[in-house]
């Protein structure tokens, strides 16, 4: 008899991702969708995508997805969220659509503790528009604003959006993931299940933010970015709960 | 038995969005709108709707995108410099096909400008304001009355056309109390929401979206947009006349500029003086045919704004050389009197009537 131990899940639509070779998006719409199966709330999910590298994110996530201008997700979440309470409403974010242009949004909507689930991808760099210094980059990385690496009296720093928002009130679970092995990726979809359950429980804001490799725009091979996640990038950005409000009521 | 009741524009705006079945109201502060958001953050709770102060104007109409999407009738209101900040968004409500209703209740301008009326958003309400070939569609209330009836009309028109509908307002019109009839919302027959989000369960997944990057898929959405506008001009346009038939010239004004010039024509028609007023209520659709019907050689036209002549330029192109067009304005919040508007048409009508003012 056969055993179906490996499928593609529901809120996944039969669409090939077009991401590049090595990119950590195709995983985690991948993790996303089997939490959202997993819940069996597909059928009153509603996806907000970001403008970036994900702005297809509707092309590949089978349940209602909206596109918005750049940034505003948390505030179309909440418009949607306020009005249906009763659905469960996720933002789909990159560095440059939450922690640059969006910022305002993403830090009012958690101060709200508006009831819903921010998935936070940061790959340290516009990747859609060809590789720009974000906000995240971190320090002498090369982007192509940033030819001779970021430096931080002309460019600032590298910005840490879970432990910011973890200072603000309103918010209930802020994490930071990876998706670079195969335990951090099963670390991930835990922390996107949580997400998804908090908000089933009316217990407010989440963001899980996810450290995600970007082969094509640090130029390196896929192999490379992963261990760069791990050597590197996680070093300023340390993976961990940051904040869990309910974590005793558990 | 029909009562007049007295309330500030403003509240009238917002108790009548309520009664059309508003129920997501988002804004952020700005003189002189106050009274907007300050009314419904109360008057939402009651019916059961959702109010929302936002981070900013951004956010607040963002929001409104977003109800709108999950198929909430939807509200924002703003000011000149707040209404600035919207525009990104109204862009992206017009191109995603989402119905909503924003108020701007003009204060003067360019910059900060000040907190008078003033009517210099003329071109940014209905040229586009945003990016890309859309169009919205604009109403120029003059009185109390038609703040309650046109705000009620706008969330229908927003349903109908799925389009987000302007009511254009000033700083007087905002903030002054007038009795009018509080008229019953009927809602009429509109087309099912289909098209929204509020979760895929028992049919296929919708997506909201303006991004098109296929070869020629943003022609074609704007090919359809284009068809709804011309509908729209076929079908939405409301102006008013007073005087027409036998007047030499034709004051053609919007809004409270109307109501100040319409003080003045009917005094100086008591004077014998051949004067008129033709109103637009709707700004987009613009009353082109309208204008041009009651044009000839022997007419002359005066458009009087509280700008530097931007509807002007509608009027031109409507009358199309047919009638000689002057223009008469005030900028920077100076509101009109009507003793400038008698003295202007007074020097450009033919007194050989002899009337003593």
């Amino acid at each position: 008899m056969k055993k179906i131990v490996f499928k593609r899940p529901e809120s996944l639509k039969k669409e090939p991702f077009r991401y590049c070779p090595g990119c950590g998006h195709s995983l985690i719409h991948r993790l996303i969708a089997e939490c959202i199966d997993s819940f069996g709330i597909r059928g009153k999910t509603i996806g907000i995508a970001p403008v970036g590298c994900a702005v297809f994110a509707y092309d590949y996530f089978n349940i209602d997805m909206i596109e918005c201008a750049h940034g505003r997700p948390p505030a179309v979440a909440t418009g949607i969220k306020r009005t249906r309470p009763d659905k469960i409403v996720f933002s789909y974010q990159g560095d440059g659509d939450l922690a640059a242009i969006g910022t305002a949004e993403i830090i009012h909507a958690a101060n709200r503790g508006e009831n819903i689930s921010v998935f936070f991808i940061n790959n340290a760099n516009y990747g859609m528009t060809g590789g720009q210094m974000a906000p995240t980059t971190l320090l002498e990385q090369y982007t192509s604003t940033t030819r001779s690496g970021r430096k931080p009296e002309i460019h600032g720093y590298p910005l840490r959006i879970a432990e910011l928002l973890s200072t603000i009130e309103g918010t209930s679970f802020v994490i930071r993931t990876a998706v670079n092995s195969h335990k951090n990726l099963m670390n991930t979809k835990r922390a996107i299940e949580k997400a998804f359950r908090y908000q089933i429980e009316d217990r407010g804001f989440s963001l899980v933010e996810i450290l995600s490799q970007c082969p094509v725009g640090w130029k390196m091979s896929p192999e490379d970015s992963l261990k760069w996640v791990d050597e590197t990038m996680s070093k300023i950005f340390p993976l961990g709960v940051y904040k869990d409000k309910f974590k005793e009521a558990d | 038995m029909k009562t007049r009741i007295l309330m500030k524009g403003n509240e009238a705006i917002a108790e009548a969005a309520v009664r059309a079945g508003c129920r997501f109201y988002a804004g952020y502060p700005i003189t002189p709108q106050n009274e907007i958001p300050e009314y419904l953050s109360w008057r939402m709770l009651e019916v059961g709707g959702v109010f929302i102060q936002a981070e900013s104007e951004l956010a607040a109409i963002n929001m409104v995108y977003g109800a709108s999407a999950a198929g909430i009738r939807a509200m924002t209101s703003s000011s000149s410099p707040g209404i600035s900040l919207k525009q990104e968004a109204i862009s992206f409500l017009a191109g995603a096909e989402l119905p909503c209703v924003i108020v701007n209740m003009q204060r003067g301008g360019p910059g900060l400008g000040n907190i008078s009326a003033s009517q210099a958003d003329y071109f940014q309400a209905v040229k586009g304001g945003g990016h890309g070939d859309y169009k919205i569609i604009v109403y120029a209330p003059y009185s109390v009355q038609e703040l309650w009836d046109l705000t009620i009309l706008a969330f229908d028109k927003a349903d109908e056309y799925r389009t987000p509908v302007m009511i254009l307002g000033d700083a007087i019109i905002g903030q002054m109390m007038e009795p009018f009839y509080p008229t019953d919302y009927k809602k009429p027959e509109l087309p099912d929401k289909d098209w929204i989000i509020d979760g895929c369960e028992g049919r296929l997944p919708h997506v909201i979206k303006t991004l098109y990057m296929g070869d020629g898929e943003l022609e074609m959405m704007n090919n359809k947009l284009q068809k709804k506008y011309k509908n729209i001009k076929n079908k939405e346009v409301i102006s008013e006349g007073h005087f027409i038939d036998d007047a030499e010239l034709i004051v053609v004004a919007f809004g409270i500029a109307a109501r100040i010039a319409l003080s003045s024509v009917i005094k100086l028609r008591r004077k014998g003086i051949k004067v008129g007023l033709f109103r637009p209520v709707t700004l987009f659709p613009f009353p082109e045919n309208e204008l041009f019907l009651i044009s000839d050689e022997n007419k002359r036209f005066l458009v009087v704004e509280m700008n530097a002549g931007q509807m002007l330029e509608d009027v031109k192109l409507a009358i199309n050389g047919r009638s000689e067009v002057l223009f008469y304005g005030r900028t920077g919040g100076m509101v009109v009197s009507p003793e400038e508007i008698d003295k202007k048409i007074l020097s450009l009508i033919d007194l050989k009537c002899n009337v003593k003012m």
